[in-house]
């Protein structure tokens, strides 16, 4: 018997606005001004922020983050797809989409400086809170999306966010697989940063995509050009298109970087060079974005000048809110353990109010 | 009223639910067409069809972190682990997100849901389907873990379980899944999670005990009774978290004498805990130490030597006689 090829598989790259800002019109989606406009200012936001949180952290104001210079189109982009029926389910590093999807600044610092009263992000907005452990949000997308193919809502999907390094993780390639053979409305979107904190993008995998991934789960897989910002965006809405007509899931990889450190807890400098970290300035996502618009002629100095001016107060504003709110119950982790009271959490509760009596004011 | 053994209870706590609540789900390994290894979903899947009774793909993490974003999507999940040796891979779902919903939103999300798990050893089977781990589950805030002892604790536990705001690690004895029936009443009955039973009442010693262990520390307690006419307390835990230590150290304060039986291994274990809890409550009430009849520090052996290992009737009696005549 011959040996004979019974599948062969490809794995597309899309990509629609270069590096110089230039739209290949043929692929450009059909986005309005003002949509066009949402997005670019989401990226705006995710990248001011990421500028004032970083001093903020020098400063001791707030705790470590991690910052999502770089990558805010492999996020903006997608998140521009969603409506408010859709679930966010993301990690850590998407502070654009979050922005977008009406999270408040304050409570991303709230967050980030060690106070839960910065996830309490109201449920019926289906957007999840921070998910630390990485690729773990992934299984939670997954039975999202079987709830939603449960509940019949077919105007509602799941999209995930993720890092390269996640797709090492088995909750990845179990969700996955689940989500495939459940046929469940759910985007995987994998910011390929090319860095998990110190491992690069070859030492995590031999694959030579991670779209390819989705191949062995038996959906669709696509490469987009993270940095562009409308690739994000088509691919997204493609694949939520799919989504709600019962298509099932899709994997989408958004080649990005990592401009600044995975957290502000480490030092880049000692794994990677700086000709690599500058090789990537020049794909930068918002120039290109700007570029773009002032080609369409909706965007001009003038109006780039009021929207730093806009996001700077409203963050200023953020930042103050944040900083006026200094009251916090402190046994308010007792008050969450269980929905139901039990006697044993409750002494212990007095326990702890009264040993906090009993410390002096300055330890 | 029917008499059941403790699968047949625990397939029908399953069915009342599903018929009252279409947000109730099944999943899991050969749960479906198969109705379960041990068939405590048998006839759920042709009763209400494949999209409530899941034969999920071959992966445990899986299982419950999907179950957690069903949860989330406000459906209430009720996953099966195959045996609670192949559980240890849920334990970073249940601990890293299950059990941290509530509390990292400050209640504004929540996760019901109840992973059920045959644990326990004395069925003769190949190694991982024998260990008793409830106190590895019962160390992690935020989760509640229950431990029924008979067909009718268990129906009103796994309603409770499944009617339950939190995650729930509902684990099931499977050395008495078929070793006895009891009457189960048709009516709905729902025990509350959190409180322990005194399933018998005494003065004199008080033994403590949950699960499979319950039968042999009865046996002892009606041993030591005809024997010496010794009136024991026997308390039944049915919940390890939160656990009911009011309910023992109450007991003790009374009777001055305990005896607590467990299949798990000895350190850090449930009886520890309890011991301490008698500790800070009972102290002065206690005439002889706390004893503790429990398996020992090992990699639990193979069958052919698990029951020497496994606290028996004969065992736990020798520690009433040495408690009794301290």
């Amino acid at each position: 018997m011959p040996i004979k090829e019974i599948e062969t598989f490809g794995v597309s790259y899309l990509q629609i606005l270069d590096e110089t800002g230039k739209v290949d019109t043929s692929l450009e989606p059909a986005l309005d001004d003002a949509e066009l406009i949402r997005l670019y200012r989401g990226m705006m936001h995710a990248r001011e922020g990421d500028q004032r949180m970083l001093k903020l952290q020098r400063q001791g104001r707030i705790g470590t983050f991690g910052p999502c210079t770089g990558q805010e189109a492999s996020v903006c982009g997608p998140t521009l797809a969603m409506t408010d029926r859709d679930w966010f389910v993301g990690a850590f590093r998407e502070l654009g989409g979050r922005l977008m999807r009406g999270d408040s600044f304050t409570d991303y610092l709230l967050f980030h400086n060690g106070y839960e009263e910065g996830s309490t992000l109201a449920a019926e907005r289906r957007t999840l809170p921070f998910s630390i452990i990485v690729g773990s949000q992934c299984l939670h997308a997954a039975g999202l999306g079987y709830a939603m193919k449960y509940k019949g809502e077919k105007d509602a999907a799941v999209v995930t966010f993720f890092g390269d390094g996640a797709t090492s993780e088995g909750d990845f390639h179990e969700a996955m697989n689940f989500a495939a053979v459940w046929q469940a409305p759910v985007v995987f979107v994998c910011q390929n940063n090319q860095w998990a904190i110190s491992i690069p993008r070859e030492n995590q995998t031999r694959s030579e995509t991670l779209a390819q991934k989705a191949i062995a789960y038996g959906m669709p897989g696509v490469q987009v050009d993270g940095n562009d910002a409308l690739a994000t965006y088509a691919a997204t809405r493609e694949a939520l298109d799919r989504a709600y007509s019962g298509g099932g899931p899709t994997l989408i990889e958004a080649v990005t970087y990592r401009m600044m450190m995975h957290t502000t807890a480490d030092d880049p400098t000692k794994y990677r060079s700086d000709d690599e970290v500058d090789g990537w300035r020049a794909r930068d996502p918002l120039t290109r974005f700007r570029t773009y618009l002032e080609g369409k002629g909706i965007w001009n100095d003038d109006l780039q000048a009021g929207l730093e001016t806009e996001l700077k107060a409203e963050i200023n504003a953020a930042v103050e809110a944040f900083e006026a709110r200094t009251e916090f119950k402190p046994d308010v982790a007792f008050d969450y353990v269980y929905g139901t009271s039990h006697p044993e959490i409750d002494r212990q509760r007095a326990e702890f109010l009264d040993e906090l009596k009993k410390e002096k004011p300055n330890g | 009223m029917a008499k059941m053994n403790m699968v047949q209870a625990i397939q029908f706590a399953l069915d009342q639910e599903m018929a009252r609540d279409e947000s109730v789900v099944v999943l899991g390994e050969d749960v479906g067409v198969d109705g379960g290894v041990f068939r405590a979903t048998e006839g759920l899947h042709e009763k209400y069809g494949p999209a409530r009774v899941m034969d999920t793909p071959l992966a445990e993490s899986g299982i419950a972190g999907t179950s957690i974003g069903m949860a989330l999507a406000g459906m209430k999940p009720v996953a099966e682990m195959q045996f609670s040796g192949f559980s240890y891979l849920i334990v970073h779902q249940m601990e890293g997100h299950a059990s941290r919903f509530r509390a990292r939103s400050l209640g504004e999300w929540s996760v019901p849901m109840v992973v059920r798990m045959p644990y326990g050893g004395g069925v003769r089977a190949l190694e991982h389907h024998s260990e008793s781990r409830e106190a590895l589950y019962g160390h992690l805030p935020g989760l509640k873990v229950v431990i029924p002892s008979g067909p009718r604790n268990a129906r009103a536990l796994l309603v409770a379980s499944i009617r339950d705001p939190d995650p729930v690690i509902f684990m099931e004895p499977k050395r008495s899944y078929r070793a006895f029936r009891e009457e189960v009443p048709d009516e709905e009955e729902v025990l509350e999670i959190g409180k322990a039973e005194i399933v018998q009442q005494g003065e004199d010693l008080t033994l403590v005990a949950w699960g499979a262990m319950m039968r042999p520390t009865l046996q002892a307690a009606e041993a030591v009774r005809e024997r010496r006419g010794t009136k024991i307390e026997v308390i039944d835990l049915l919940t390890i978290k939160p656990l009911d230590g009011d309910a023992v150290a109450d007991s003790v304060k009374k009777t001055g004498r305990c005896v607590i039986v467990q299949e798990a291994p000895r350190t850090m274990s449930v009886a520890s805990e309890l011991i301490a809890i008698l500790n800070e409550r009972s102290f002065l009430y206690l005439e002889a130490p706390v004893k503790r009849v429990a398996n020992y520090d090992v990699v639990t052996p193979y069958f052919g030597r698990e029951m020497m290992y496994m606290p028996s009737a004969e065992r736990i009696e020798r520690a009433i006689d040495e408690t009794l005549d301290y």
